[in-house]
């Protein structure tokens, strides 16, 4: 299940996306963030799958984008084939997705990296956005999701400088969830994913939906649809088995109904 | 590999950086930093060598900073900045023992360096000297940092600031060097020290190294996490087969660093 830049494997019930241009240290062109997406919302639609781990390889998670590619834009061809508009659909996805970065998640890397749910990171993992020394900035949502993580004063100091963050700081700062020793990021990512696959599919999805609204919505709509969210999990049955295993105090079995 | 102030040699598993500048004892230069990194880097990504050992040739070990690279411009920041600390750093994520194996004076960046590897061998009349505050700087280049690690807070402050020469035979008492040989068995000894590290199962060592440092200063919990990672990561290797193995048929094992 190949495609020409990322290949694709499911392992039970979690759908593993791994970028394949290792000639390039992953550098995105079009073709390759096309075919992620696409990928994204093929897991997002099948009943098989309930978590997505997105991978690099173990020298790179993706080390920007494709300069190459960019060199003959103009603005007018920016603006009508707008390639950056595609990650938008990232943010429709429902259903959980971790990054595991090993090496460099760098600009446009960083970027994807950031689109994902939660991020696991090898101890020399190195993140940063270097576009600020090409004489230009992040494009698809650096600025927007870094500011989200770590607050306006270290977002500009870091997108400004254009200086590569270890994963300690990226931790410290809560850009990424945990560190791990570069050789099991894989193993960490997957026992992440794993824990993950056994929670409540409706919940997780729910939850997302109204951890995302915190970032945007005021105090009162985002709580009104957390509200509406709870009463939605009262129509599965995950919640009536969840409720019925604690009473019983077995481990609970969720089907994702 | 074309190098000016140092000699860079493999021999089988080991290779020997030695510090060549005779005229000035050895004193440290940009160029000599950067060829040091240099080697260390090479030697960190061969995975034939096992184990990488710092020396001087002839008499001394290292004198430290050349001052002659030094005057009323100089900016110390900068300097450390951008000559010394990506030496230390690639010391630190050398995936292998580096010994220091100090042949004669080390004194102020070169005893620094010294300080930096994560064994240290001395020849019993060799001397340690910090030389810092002789010039009204601070010991630099890691010093105040790996020092109390080593012999505890109060001796480190006692040789940081009063800075007494310290011999091989002081040394060895306060636990800063692993081993003293005597002049006339210097070559033979180093050379078995060096060959029992560089048969060591060297990813269990790389982890240990990784860890221990940092480990000083993180919580236990975080240590633990870290620790249960790293006992996964030499649960892997073709070493701890071979150690099982070993154990079982009675035998010392031969370790790969596999």
């Amino acid at each position: 299940m190949s495609k020409t830049y990322i290949n694709v494997l499911k392992e039970g019930p979690i759908g593993i996306i791994q970028l394949n241009r290792p000639n390039a240290l992953n550098a995105l062109n079009r073709l390759m963030v096309d075919e992620i997406v696409e990928q994204l919302e093929e897991f997002n639609r099948d009943d098989q799958i309930r978590v997505i781990l997105l991978k690099g390889n173990h020298r790179a998670f993706a080390a920007g984008a494709d300069i190459e590619e960019m060199m003959e834009d103009t603005p007018l061809t920016l603006e009508m084939t707008d390639p950056f508009a595609v990650w938008d659909r990232i943010s429709l996805i429902k259903k959980p997705i971790i990054a595991a970065v090993n090496g460099f998640a760098l600009g446009g890397g960083f970027e994807l990296a950031l689109h994902c749910d939660l991020i696991i990171a090898a101890e020399d993992a190195k993140f940063g956005f270097p576009e600020v020394k090409l004489g230009v900035m992040p494009g698809a949502g650096g600025t927007q999701f870094l500011t989200k993580a770590m607050g306006r004063r270290k977002a500009l100091e870091w997108i400004w400088l254009g200086e590569s963050m270890s994963a300690k700081e990226a931790a410290h700062y809560g850009v990424i969830n945990r560190v791990v020793a570069p050789e099991l990021v894989e193993e960490e990512a997957m026992r992440l994913a794993n824990q993950l696959t056994k929670q409540a599919p409706i919940s997780l999805r729910l939850i997302k939906e109204a951890v995302y609204a915190a970032e945007d919505l005021p105090l009162l709509e985002g709580k009104k649809l957390e509200r509406k969210n709870f009463y939605v999990t009262f129509a599965s049955e995950d919640q009536n088995e969840g409720m019925q295993a604690f009473k019983e105090k077995r481990p609970p079995s969720f089907k994702g109904v | 590999m074309g190098f000016e102030t140092i000699v860079y040699e493999v021999d089988e598993q080991v290779a020997t950086i030695t510090l060549n500048r005779p005229t000035a004892y050895h004193a440290i230069t940009e160029m000599m930093n950067k060829e040091i990194t240099k080697a260390i880097k090479t030697a960190s990504k061969d995975g034939d060598i096992r184990c990488i050992v710092l020396t001087g040739s002839g008499k001394a070990f290292c004198s430290g900073q050349d001052l002659a690279d030094v005057d009323e411009d100089t900016n110390h920041a900068s300097f450390l900045r951008e000559r010394y600390h990506p030496m230390l750093m690639a010391m630190k994520q050398a995936p292998k023992p580096i010994v220091a194996a100090i042949n004669g004076t080390a004194a102020g960046a070169g005893m620094s360096l010294a300080l930096a590897a994560d064994f240290r061998v001395m020849q019993a009349k060799a001397k340690f000297i910090s030389a810092f505050l002789n010039v009204g700087l601070v010991p630099d280049s890691g010093f105040i940092y790996i020092l109390p690690r080593l012999v505890g807070y109060a001796k480190a402050l006692e040789i940081a600031a009063i800075g007494k020469p310290i011999t091989g035979e002081e040394a060895y008492e306060l636990g800063l060097v692993t081993e003293v040989y005597d002049s006339s068995e210097w070559d033979e000894k180093v050379k078995q020290f060096v060959n029992r590290l560089a048969a060591l199962p060297t990813t269990s060592f790389s982890l240990i190294k990784r860890y221990m440092l940092d480990g000083m200063h993180s919580e236990l919990d975080v240590f633990l996490e870290q620790e249960a990672q790293a006992q996964r990561i030499a649960g892997l290797t073709q070493d701890h087969q071979e150690g099982l193995h070993a154990f079982a048929e009675k035998r010392k094992p031969k370790f790969t660093g596999r």
